[in-house]
């Protein structure tokens, strides 16, 4: 399991890589996607995978034993989905509009901020 | 847990109860303005009063919801921290004061106060955070905030800047994030104290500095450090003057708080990083430099030489001795002062001539010799002409550089204050001394010779208050650098800032 994992983090990090050194703006949102989903993957999975134990402490006894999903990871990766989703939902917004005030959607052609005014 | 350090909250939570006022207010932008100054005022006497208890007493720190370190969210104040808390409320009061004469009126119905007030809000919890992820929490709503500003009002300029400034800004955060999960895949803690504690324990060292290399790949694009400084000069100039101001001042400068916080107190074993650090200061200091040689724009000139100063203060990180890290910060508190006084500089020119091409401005001296004068503290500041604030921060990196034997760093640190100094006499002679002449302005379009005096006193204050700040920090150095000595001294010992935090 964490094999396959680790190999889905990667493919995630190396489609975002290449989509945001694509020129379409469309392209780069979709790449800054991918790779914040390979971020997120990749904090489930190193902090430990460990299947059907989850950190309840047992009636009867005071503290965990043994191994035991760690709840943080869990909780750090909802709270970035959930950043995500904000940031993500304001770029749809950004490049929309400025493809409607610029024209274009090609980043080469974005340029009017280098220009010496 | 002590009760003294809820104290820690309230500087927080009243930038909140601010915004959220503010946004009650939305469609009353004139007791917006009132609001959002008397509002940024008391920010300040709060900011203080922490500022004050934290010099009195030494470190706080308070668990969130009293789940203790290092399993709660823990905010931290130390000396640190409590300075630039208070610098960050001082440049908000300004911008605030400056933001109700000069912002247009379309831009404050869509919600430019509350959403100023969120940054501000954001940059105090960064700066107090004492978990890594809250740090990248604080990170996002800085960011989220920074982007509605850099895009309020729409104009294609802006709009471009934004595809920019977001594009880099979201690429920062996955690299942070990625580096979070590294760490607490070795660690298992994000407490910053308990990783500084667990750092010496790790057997897989050298994944520890990968972790470290990617933290100072995502502050460092934060910061905007050579070679990844390329979004700040073609972003920083399309917003507004007073949204460009608190970019300035402080955008920037919590990327290199993030550096100097976790390069002292967590990743302090690998001594290549220092070395690595060093050479990106040298580049840092050259590019931004050259780069503001050649600009005509004074908003991109003053964007380039941002660059250019962020590489004093990595240069005393990677010289890492008690007197360069004093020197660091000292640089810091002068440069958040100055670069923020810059762009409401820019600004005000930009008021008076419609313009902020250099070719193009000219005359001001004749025209305003007051006010000119008074802009001078701030552009003299910068280049560090004693006893003005920017000569005591360089007199320590270089001493120390030249003590540590880093001699290219000390030659670089020179070349950059020369070219400032070039650029700035030049920038000088061509807006305020060259035979200039006032352009033809319609009436009533809102530029500064046709405002009324109190519009106009709005304006110039802030500029004046700052420059009064800058004079204070170059004539009374004595004091900044008694601060900056204390500051360096918690840093380069981690072991008070662990006590702190950890019972």
């Amino acid at each position: 399991m964490e094999i396959l994992l680790a190999i889905m983090v990667g493919l995630l990090y190396a489609a975002g890589l290449f989509m945001i050194l694509r020129r379409s703006l469309v392209k780069l949102i979709i790449g800054l996607v991918l790779l914040g989903n390979g971020a997120n993957l990749l904090i489930f999975l190193l902090g430990r995978l460990v299947k059907g134990r989850p950190p309840i402490i047992p009636e009867g006894s005071k503290a965990l034993a043994g191994a035991f999903a760690d709840p943080v990871p869990q909780a750090l990766i909802l709270t970035a989905i959930v950043i995500s989703f904000g940031l993500q939902s304001f770029a749809i917004i950004l490049i929309k509009q400025a493809y409607k005030v610029v024209g274009t959607d090609d980043l080469d052609e974005i340029n009017a901020t280098d220009e010496d005014a | 847990m002590t009760t003294t350090g809820q104290f820690l909250f309230a500087p927080l939570l009243f930038q909140f109860f601010l915004a959220v006022l503010l946004l009650f207010l939305w469609r009353r932008t004139d007791l917006q303005r009132w609001a959002s100054i008397f509002g940024n005022l008391t920010g300040l006497g709060l900011a203080s009063v922490l500022f004050l208890r934290v010099w009195r007493g030494g470190a706080l720190s308070v668990q969130a919801g009293g789940w203790e370190a290092p399993f709660g969210i823990t905010l931290v104040a130390d000396m640190f921290s409590a300075t630039l808390v208070l610098l960050t409320s001082a440049i908000g009061l300004a911008v605030a004061i400056y933001s109700a004469a000069s912002v247009q009126e379309l831009r404050l119905r869509l919600g430019y106060f509350p959403i100023l007030q969120f940054l501000l809000m954001g940059l105090a919890g960064a700066f107090l955070a004492g978990d890594i992820f809250n740090l990248y929490v604080w990170f996002e709503i800085i960011i989220i905030s920074s982007f509605v500003l850099i895009t309020i009002g729409g104009e294609r300029l802006q709009l471009e800047g934004a595809v920019k400034y977001f594009t880099i800004n979201i690429l920062a955060s996955v690299i942070f994030l990625t580096a979070i999960a590294i760490l607490y895949g070795l660690t298992g803690t994000l407490n910053l104290a308990d990783l500084a504690v667990k750092a010496k324990d790790i057997d897989n060292q050298a994944l520890f500095s990968v972790s470290a290399l990617m933290f100072f790949a995502g502050f460092g694009i934060k910061s905007a450090v050579f070679p990844l400084y390329f979004w700040l000069p073609a972003s920083y100039h399309a917003p507004p003057a007073a949204v460009s101001a608190v970019f300035a001042g402080l955008l920037t400068k919590v990327g290199v708080y993030a550096l100097i916080r976790i390069f002292s107190l967590v990743f302090t074993a690998d001594p290549f990083i220092y070395e690595f650090m060093g050479w990106i200061a040298i580049l840092t200091l050259f590019t931004g430099g050259v780069g503001a040689l050649v600009q005509n724009n004074i908003r991109r000139v003053f964007s380039f030489f941002i660059v250019c100063h962020i590489g004093f203060m990595i240069a005393g990180l990677a010289i890492f001795s008690r007197p360069a890290l004093a020197g660091a910060v000292f640089y810091m508190a002068h440069d958040i002062v100055v670069k923020a006084n810059l762009f409401l500089l820019a600004g005000l020119i930009f008021k008076i001539r419609h313009t902020n091409s250099m070719k193009k401005l000219g005359g001001l001296y004749a025209e305003y010799p007051r006010l000119s004068l008074l802009l001078a503290v701030p552009l003299f500041s910068l280049v560090g002409i004693p006893p003005l604030s920017g000569f005591w921060p360089k007199v320590s990196l270089v001493l120390a550089g030249l003590e540590g034997r880093h001699f290219l760093l000390v030659g670089a640190m020179l070349l950059a204050s020369f070219l400032t100094l070039i650029i700035i006499a030049r920038l000088w002679a061509e807006v305020f001394w060259k035979n200039g002449q006032a352009p033809e302005i319609k009436p009533n379009a809102g530029y500064f010779p046709d405002m009324e005096p109190k519009r106009r006193a709005l304006l110039v204050a802030p500029i004046a208050m700052l420059a009064l700040a800058s004079l204070y920090i170059g004539f009374a150095a004595e004091h900044l650098q008694l601060l900056s000595e204390r500051i360096a001294s918690e840093l380069s010992d981690p072991a008070s800032y662990i006590r702190a935090v950890l019972p």
